[in-house]
Formats: C-alpha cells, structure tokens, sequence
C-alpha cells in the first residue's frame, strides 16, 4: 500500500454539509403522517403504579393516543418467566417502577406541543416504596456476579509489606454524556411486520439485531437509517426502553411516530458513567520498584441489569509488578442502568490508579515520571505477552518536553505566577486496542467513481473521511473520487462504534475490498484487455488508480478503462475481514500521556487549566486533522470529569436536582486551554493492515488524575472526590 | 407547555392594562428566563403580554443621572461607552452573567425579574415553597451547595442569580415603575425581598406594575472598582459568591465604599456594615479583612454551602485588592 492519503490532514468528507445544516440526523427526518411523542415519567422511584387516568390527556387537542402498560402491545421477545430479576427494564410491561424518571406511558399527538401539554394531563397514582440511591449508604448490598472474578496475580495484599506504601480511597460521581443531541427514535410500521427507525445510534446493526429479539421479526425487515450523530460518547451503543416504548407507539398507532426526549430525561433514560467507589494499595521498594498493587472497586447498577466494565482492568498490566490483585463489585440502586461512557471503566480506574501512583511518587521522593519509567512494563505482564507495539516511553518523553516538565518543583506550591499557584501534573492512559469483524462493499463505476458501503457509524469522529483515506491508499484512487456511505443497516455488517476500533475493524474491512476489487479488475483485465491478455494477474501492479503490467511499465492503464473498454457500467466487490492468529500471539493496546499546567487560585480554590499536552501512541494516524480533534475532544472531557461534571441526587427523592445544561456543568471554551496534541504515529505491525490502534478512549483515560496530580503539586491538597470544585480546596491550601 | 396567548401592545398603558386586568397575564421580553420556567412547568401564564415594542431601550446620561430603559439589552449596556467610562462596575458584572448569546436577548428589566435557580424550585415533583407555599423546602435538609448563607428564612434558603443587580444594588440605583396607579421610584436595595414567610414574592412590584428604567446617579466608584465571580467553570455557571466593590480613594485612605455580594442571599446582597467598617480607613489588606469578617459575622450556611463563608471573607478581600489596585 503507496500511502498518499492517511498520515495526512484532510478536512472532513461531510463537513460542509454539517456547518450548512445540510446533514439529516434523526430528529430531522420526516415521514409522511408523522406523529409526535412525549413521555411521561415516574417521580416516585420505587413502588408500583396504583393508576393511570388518560381521560384528560386523550380528549386534549390533537391527542392520538397515551401508550402504557395498560394497553401496550406485546413485546415478543420480553420473558415472562420472572425468577431472574435481571431481565433490563421491560418497558409498559407491568406497574413495577424501579426508578425515578422510568417512562409509564408516552403520549402521542400531531404535534410536539400537543404532546408534551398532555403529558401534564396524564393522572397517574403510585404506591410508593422505600428506596435507595446513595452508594454509600448500600454499600452492604454490594455483590459479584458470575462474570465478576477476583483477579490477583503473586501474592494477595502483598503491597502492605512494602517499605514505602500508599493507601487511598477515590470517588468518582455519575456522570451524565450529554451529548448536545438528545436521545429519541423515528418510528414507523411500514407493515404489521416491517420496521423502519430513524435512530440514534453507534451501531445500526446492533439495534437491528436487539428488536429483531425483541419483535421476533426477520432482520430484513428491520430497517435502520443513522447517517448522522450528533455526538453520543457510549450512550447510543444499546437500545433504551425509550425507543422501545416509541415502537410500541407506534405499533399501536399504526403511523409514524417521533420522540426525542428532554434534556432532563437524558439523566435518567440514557445512561451514565456509574459512580464508583475505588480503594488502592500500592508498595514499591526504597528505590521506587513497585511490589504490590491492590485495587478495589465498588460500582453502582440499577436494579435490573448487572453493568459491568474494565474498572480494575488497567492495574493487572499498566506497570511492571509482581503481586497483583483486583476485586469488583456492584451495588443495585433505584437508578436506570450506566452505560460505557468515553474512556468507560478504564477512565474510572485511571483516576485511582494514577492519582495513587502520584501520591506514591511522593512518598518515594520521586519524580512521578522517573517512577513511571521505574516501573515501565516491557512485556504485558497479565497476559504475559508481548505488546503489538508500545512507544509510550517516547510519549512520556514528548509530552514531558512540551509542557515543560523541567519547570515543575516537587515540593507543592513553589510555584506561583499571576498571584496563582502553579501545579504541573502528568497521567498515563491505555485502552485495549481492538479489531472487530466488518465488511464492505465497494462498487466502482466506469467513470471512475469508488462507492464503499458499510453499516458503520460515525458519532463525530469522521468516519467517512478516515475511510475514505484508507481507500484511496488501497487503491491509488483521488480521494475526491470516494464516496464511503454509513449508517443504514442494509449495507454490509460493521460492529457498532465503540472502544476505539472503528478504523481498525472497518479500515481493515475497506482495505480488504479495495484488494478485493482489485483482483476483479485484474482478471479483468488478462482475460479482456489486449494489453494485458499475455500477462498472469500475479504479473499485475495497481498503482495511483492504474494497472500496471510488473514486466512493462509502459503498460499501464487506468481502472475505469478497463470498465470502458469491455462496456461494464460498474464492477463490485464485498469483503469480510477480522482480526487472526496475531490476536493471541500479541498483546494490543494504545496509550497515551497527559500532561496539565494548572494555576490555582489560593484564596478562591479556582483551577484553571493553563496548558493540555496529550501524546497519543496510537499506531499509525490515518487523519492528522480528525484525530487531533478527537484528542482535543476527549481533553475537554477530561476536564468535564476533573473539574465540573456530577450529576447530583437528592437521595431522599431520588431525584437528580441539577439536571440541566446551565447546572450540570459541561466544560465551556473558557475551561479549555491551548491543547497540543501529539502523536508517535509508529505503525503497529501487526493489528491490521493500515497499523492503526484506536484513540477515542485513551484521549480522555487517566486526564483527571494529570489535573488532580497538578492540583496537589499546587496546593499540596489531594483532591480524591472527583469533580474538584472549588470548595474542594477553599481553606486547604498550604501556606 | 400549556397554551396561552400572546399581545403585543405598542403602547406602554396598553401593556399595563393587559397584565393588572388579567390575573393570569405576564410581560415578557427577552424570555431568558421566562420561557424556561414555562417549559419546566413552574408557571403556566395564559396570556404573555411581549413589551418589546414599547420605546425602553434608550441608555442616556442625564446631568448627574444614568438612565437605563428596561428593554436595553445586558449586552448593549455592557458596551455602552458612557456605562464603561463612569459605570465600569456594572460593565464587568454583566460581562460576568451569562453567556453572550444569553445578554443578546436578556434586558435588564427581565435580568432584575429573574427567578432562583434552586433546583427545587424548578423540579415540580420536588418540594418548594417558593413555586407552591405551604409544600416545604425541599433545599433545607437537601441538596443545599449552592444556597443563601445570609437573610434566609425556614421558608427557603433560595438565592438571586443576577450578576448586574449586585451592581446596581452598589451603585444605588433606582428603579422606576409604572403601573396601573401610575408611577413610582423604588430603592433598588429595596426592590427585591428576603423569603420570609412569602418566598413566593421575589420583589415589591405589585400586579401590573412594569419596569420601565433603571436609573444610577453618577458617583465616584468610576475607577477602583471589581466585580469577582467565583463559580464552578469559567464562564456560563451562576456564581458560588460574587463580590461588587467600589472604593472612593484619596491617598490610599478610603473615603467611602460600596460592597455587594451575589449568591448568598434571596436578593442582591449589599454589606453595608462592611462598607461603614472600610470608610476612612487606609486600604490594606488588613483592614480588607477586618471588613470581610464584618460582612460574614450575620452568616447562617447550611450542611454543603459552609464553604461560602470563608469563600466570602476570601472573595471580598480579592474584590477590594482588585478595586484598590486599579
């Protein structure tokens, strides 16, 4: 592969159509009779509906219809069998609420005011129970389930016979992804038995496949159209009651039916990073080598469905350590069920393990750096296997080089510049690097036009574009010349995205139907085309869009000619690709490092972030340009996660009390620094054909703890209750 | 949202009549705030009365008297020349407020009108007295970070958001009504209310009355002045405390001040005994605090918002170095 494409900048294949408003998202759409819907939602947040009086609402202007349990139909595929409680939230499926914002019934009108005024005509009575949505006060109903194993390597606890240890405890609170779009769902039964959506989602095909077992339909007569995302971070990768309830609506209906709910729902419909409890042990030698690591971690779930992720995972191989040993466990609240949110379990973990590195660092008069690169593991010490590819060395020293890290003082709050203490910290990040199963189809037409389809999605990071770079380095086509269309579940499967592999699953899929079109056309050419007739097709070069004989560079001709000269309008390709045998010789991950300069202000406890430097080991970058973004992206994150964002309960209502943009608050432009971002941009020689590993994550995996860190190299003040807001400081800095 | 109907009068004695002869009538012009207690279901007007055409947006100097029609917009006051050069204080506190697309439609008669942003008062399942009295508060016993530390009531710890009302409440400014009795000037100090045993009443206008300027009389708080937010981001987030400071300064030794804080109180909190603490004293740092702890000496917090005390005492010690040094 002739690389004339990626480890480029290249502006966005569908960036003029989303400045202009040309892009269609889902609430866009408009099919013919739509309807719309609004939900009503429970107050109460355990206990059981006694009633539901739609009188009002039905006879309220435009009103088609109030769905709930009462009158719902069926869901196919929800058991009936009730012996396992955890079964997700069977949505209108009985009168049991099991959480405070828990859909009862949707209404229907022809417009979306209508809707919503009658949503306040619903009269709906409950029988109220005792709740619990405080994870500290639950924390005796903590428990494991079977996929929940206790993970220990050497000795168990062996930290605490270290000769210098650090034990803390770190609190992460809910947080919400709010998107700036929010969740909702174009329905339609075309017929009794063929479904039409307009959706938000990561992954059209995974929603297919979810209502195909809930619906018990055919796939194919599920359709589901997603161009376009207007951000997600891990709430659209399932299916929500929401939309569930929506379908339903629309079932009974008979017509097409829209729903998008508020801003207020989005924290109580759509998912959340889970709060979480995390206790750490860490021992290392006088000479900082570390000897034990123990990571506990308490996580909450709704009542209904076990959420898990990698809380702990990043502390059985980040560092070199002989004595190793996890727990995990959850605590079932009153709460809908988390979702992975950017960065998921690895991001809540990183905060723990990070911020407990710092403050070992500490202890051992270290350097935090140098103590990294003590304890920097050369092999993957869970796995005991060798990294694909690892350059997080030549990223601790970039990122290092670039905020200055010269400048920093050990001792805390030496520093002062502009009135403000100056505190330098630094984190690592990793995420696993992964390569999925996907495939594609590619057509190319005798005017020498590529049309690449695949059921991938794009939620911002620039799919298309990154796409549509591998495509032109696989076949030597001008990328103006490439189309790569997504979202629409009857093209060609691709997972859904997440977990930073998108490039590297669909890239790969791409890659290969490049290849495989190539072929075609080679045949093509030795069995049609009188200049290469002589030739075997192994004798055929394709290069810059052209066939090449290997014997006789005067012969060479365009891919399109070949179409042309035997009059096909088009010739096709499909192809199927995935990760092999590499996948259990190698360990893969991607890593990264961020670095904060931070000033605090002494007497207010006001942080602001002066300067970001993030260095990503990411294999080979396919767009400069799109990646940079999404490093800067998960910056801004980061900073959501250290400093503003928690969503917060009144656990005697079970109510969140700052459900809304102006209170719950997401970073804005004055809380973002100037943010270098850097990449090693080294190919990883075995994930996949372009050498590309994911960055989504590890763009925001381990940030707090490099604002943390830097807060205590400020203020001598460690901060382990994320968000650090200035009350967390006031009156605590040193003097 | 319930439905309603909307006029809109040109007249100003129309716009009166619409809103004192209709209980359920309200004004509306920029909506900020409005629009969004509509949404949240907290009130339900069935007759929004737009006043945007009456001829309210003039900025002028008069004499020694700066008018301020009602309907001039938080971002056009901000910028105005004459309110930059004598009036720079109330500049920097409506910079402060919001965001600019906010101060683009925001007035300041509607930025005087807005309502708390308590999260019980916005949540219609949740308890408050202020949207339905006799329903308990649902912040005393709760979620409390962001409450009143000073003037509040067993009735409700709520806080005025406003930014440029700490300003204005400084800067002794008169507010001037009109309304179905005629015309009347309050005190701005004297407009808002504490909680008592009515939270459901923010201020003193009666039932039609509209404002219709905001008038400040030229002073010498031109120079050393300093508004300081302190809040949770950089910028669009209300404030934990603000601090309006204003020093008459000759010599270093302080003539007269002006201190205000936001955030702490169900209306634009002035220190007056904090004032009279700094008057003819020499502006150090000592005496800076000497006049912070004044301020706080009446201040009651809650289980989350303690923070506020020391943040206070901090903040105004900040503001008053920041408004000495100018």
């Amino acid at each position: 592969m002739k690389k004339q494409a990626t480890e480029k900048s290249m502006d966005r294949v569908d960036g003029r159509l989303k400045v202009t408003g040309g892009a269609k998202y889902f609430a866009d759409h408009q099919p013919e009779g739509m309807l719309y819907a609004a939900l009503v939602c429970s107050p109460i947040t355990s206990g059981r509906i006694r009633n539901i009086d739609t009188k009002k609402a039905l006879h309220a202007p435009g009103v088609s219809d109030v769905v709930s349990h009462l009158n719902a139909p069926p869901v196919p595929g929800y058991k009936t069998d009730n012996t396992n409680p955890k079964q997700g939230l069977k949505i209108f499926y009985d009168d049991r609420i099991y959480s405070n914002g828990q859909p009862v019934a949707i209404v229907v009108a022809d417009t979306f005011e209508r809707a919503v005024y009658a949503v306040s005509l619903v009269e709906v009575q409950y029988d109220q129970e005792v709740h619990a949505t405080d994870i500290n006060a639950n924390l005796n109903k903590a428990f494991q389930n079977k996929n929940m194993k206790d993970y220990v390597r050497g000795e168990v606890d062996a930290w605490k016979k270290a000769p210098v240890t650090v034990e803390a405890e770190y609190n992460i609170p809910i947080e919400v992804h709010n998107p700036m779009e929010l969740a909702g769902i174009i329905a339609h039964w075309e017929t009794p038995d063929a479904l039409t959506l307009y959706a938000k989602t990561q992954g059209v095909k995974s929603v297919q496949q979810t209502l195909k077992s809930l619906f018990q339909i055919p796939e194919q007569n599920i359709t589901v159209h997603s161009q376009f995302v207007g951000g997600a971070f891990g709430m659209a990768l399932r299916i929500w009651p929401l939309e569930v309830a929506t379908i339903l609506a629309a079932k009974k209906i008979r017509k097409p039916v829209k729903l998008v709910i508020t801003r207020e729902q989005m924290f109580t419909l759509a998912g959340y990073r889970p709060a979480a409890i995390q206790k750490i042990g860490l021992g290392a030698t006088e000479d900082g080598k570390l000897t034990g690591i123990t990571h506990h971690a308490v996580a909450i779930t709704s009542p209904y469905e076990d959420f898990t992720e990698a809380i702990t995972g990043m502390s059985k191989f980040m560092y070199e350590c002989p004595n190793v040993n996890t727990t995990y466990q959850l605590v079932p609240l009153n709460l809908s069920t988390p979702v992975w949110m950017r960065g998921p379990g690895e991001a809540t973990g990183a905060f723990a393990l990070e911020s407990a590195m710092d403050e070992l660092a500490y202890k051992l008069k270290l350097d935090p750096l140098e103590f990294r690169l003590r304890n920097h593991a050369d092999t993957d010490p869970e796995k005991n296997l060798p990294f694909s590819s690892k350059y997080l060395k030549e990223a601790y020293q970039t990122g290092a080089e670039k905020i200055g890290w010269s400048k920093r003082r050990m001792q805390p709050g030496e520093l002062q510049e502009e009135d403000m203490l100056v505190g330098y910290g630094m984190s690592s990040g990793t995420f696993g690097a992964g390569r999925g199963r996907a495939s594609a189809n590619a057509v190319l037409k005798a005017d020498g036009t590529l049309t690449i389809r695949s059921a991938a999605a794009d939620i911002g990071p620039g799919t298309a574009t990154a796409m549509v770079q591998i495509a032109a380095d696989a076949t030597g086509i001008d990328p103006a010349k490439i189309k790569f269309l997504l979202g629409e579940s009857a093209y060609p499967d691709a997972p859904r995205q997440g977990g930073s592999s998108t490039v590297s699953t669909v890239g790969s899929a791409v890659t290969d139907v490049c290849n495989a079109l190539q072929q075609k056309l080679a045949e093509l050419a030795v069995t049609g085309h009188p200049d290469f007739k002589t030739l075997k097709i192994s004798d055929i070069i394709f290069e810059n869009g052209q066939l090449l004989a290997a014997t006789n560079s005067n012969i060479r001709i365009p891919y399109q000619n070949i179409l042309q000269q035997q009059q096909l309008p088009e010739i096709q390709a499909t192809a199927s690709s995935q990760g092999g045998e590499e996948r259990r010789k190698y360990s893969f991950y991607s890593f990264s490092v961020h670095f904060t300069k931070i000033h605090v202000h002494p007497a207010t406890g006001v942080i602001r972030i002066k300067h970001v430097v993030s260095v990503a080991d990411a294999g080979t970058i396919v767009n400069t340009k799109t990646s940079a973004s999404q490093m800067i992206g998960g910056v801004v994150g980061g900073i959501g996660m250290a400093l503003t964002e928690e969503a917060i309960l009144d656990h005697r209502f079970g109510r969140f009390v700052n459900n809304n943009y102006a209170d719950y608050h997401v970073p804005v432009n004055a809380d973002v620094p100037p943010t270098d971002v850097f990449f090693i941009n080294k190919k990883d020689p075995y994930i996949n054909p372009m050498g590309s590993k994911g960055l989504g994550e590890i763009a925001l995996i381990g940030f707090a703890a490099a604002v943390s860190n830097a807060v205590f190299n400020a203020t001598c003040k460690r901060v382990r209750d994320l968000p650090i807001t200035p009350d967390k400081i006031l009156g605590k800095i040193s003097s | 949202m319930n439905q309603f109907t909307y006029i809109r009068p040109s007249n100003q004695q129309a716009a009166i009549d619409a809103v004192s002869k209709d209980a359920q009538a309200r004004f509306i012009a920029g909506g900020t705030n409005l629009l969004d207690l509509m949404k949240s279901g907290v009130i339900a007007p069935e007759k929004l009365v737009d006043i945007n055409r009456l001829p309210l947006k003039e900025i002028q100097l008069n004499g020694n008297i700066l008018h301020i029609g009602a309907l001039a917009l938080n971002s056009d006051v901000a910028a105005h020349q004459q309110v930059k050069k004598n009036f720079p204080l109330l500049s920097q506190a409506l910079l402060a407020g919001a965001s600019q697309q906010l101060r683009n439609m925001a007035t300041v008669g509607g930025n005087m009108m807005q309502r708390t942003r308590c999260g019980y008062f916005y949540d219609t399942a949740m308890p408050c007295n202020k949207r339905q009295p006799g329903s308990g508060c649902g912040a005393i016993g709760g979620i409390n970070r962001m409450h009143a530390i000073f003037g509040a009531s067993d009735q409700c710890i709520a806080v005025h958001p406003s930014d440029m009302c700490i300003a204005l409440v400084a800067l002794d400014a008169t507010v001037l009504v009109s309304g179905p009795k005629g015309n009347r000037h309050i005190p701005f100090a004297d407009f808002h209310r504490l909680p008592g045993n009515t939270p459901d009443k923010d201020n003193n206008l009666s039932k039609g009355e509209l404002i219709t300027a905001v008038e400040l009389p030229t002073s010498p708080y031109q120079h050393h002045v300093h508004y300081l937010k302190v809040r949770d981001r950089a910028s669009y987030a209300f404030a934990l405390v603000s601090v309006a400071a204003a020093l008459d300064l000759s010599n270093n030794t302080i003539r007269s001040a002006r201190l205000a804080m936001g955030g702490v109180a169900h209306k634009p909190w002035r220190l007056y005994e904090a004032e009279n603490a700094l008057a003819g004293k020499t502006a150090t740092e000592e005496n800076f605090r000497i006049a912070a702890n004044v301020a706080v000496q009446n201040a009651k917090p809650h289980k989350h918002n303690t923070f506020k005390v020391d943040l206070a005492v901090n903040s105004i010690i900040i503001a008053l170095k920041k408004a000495a040094t100018v």
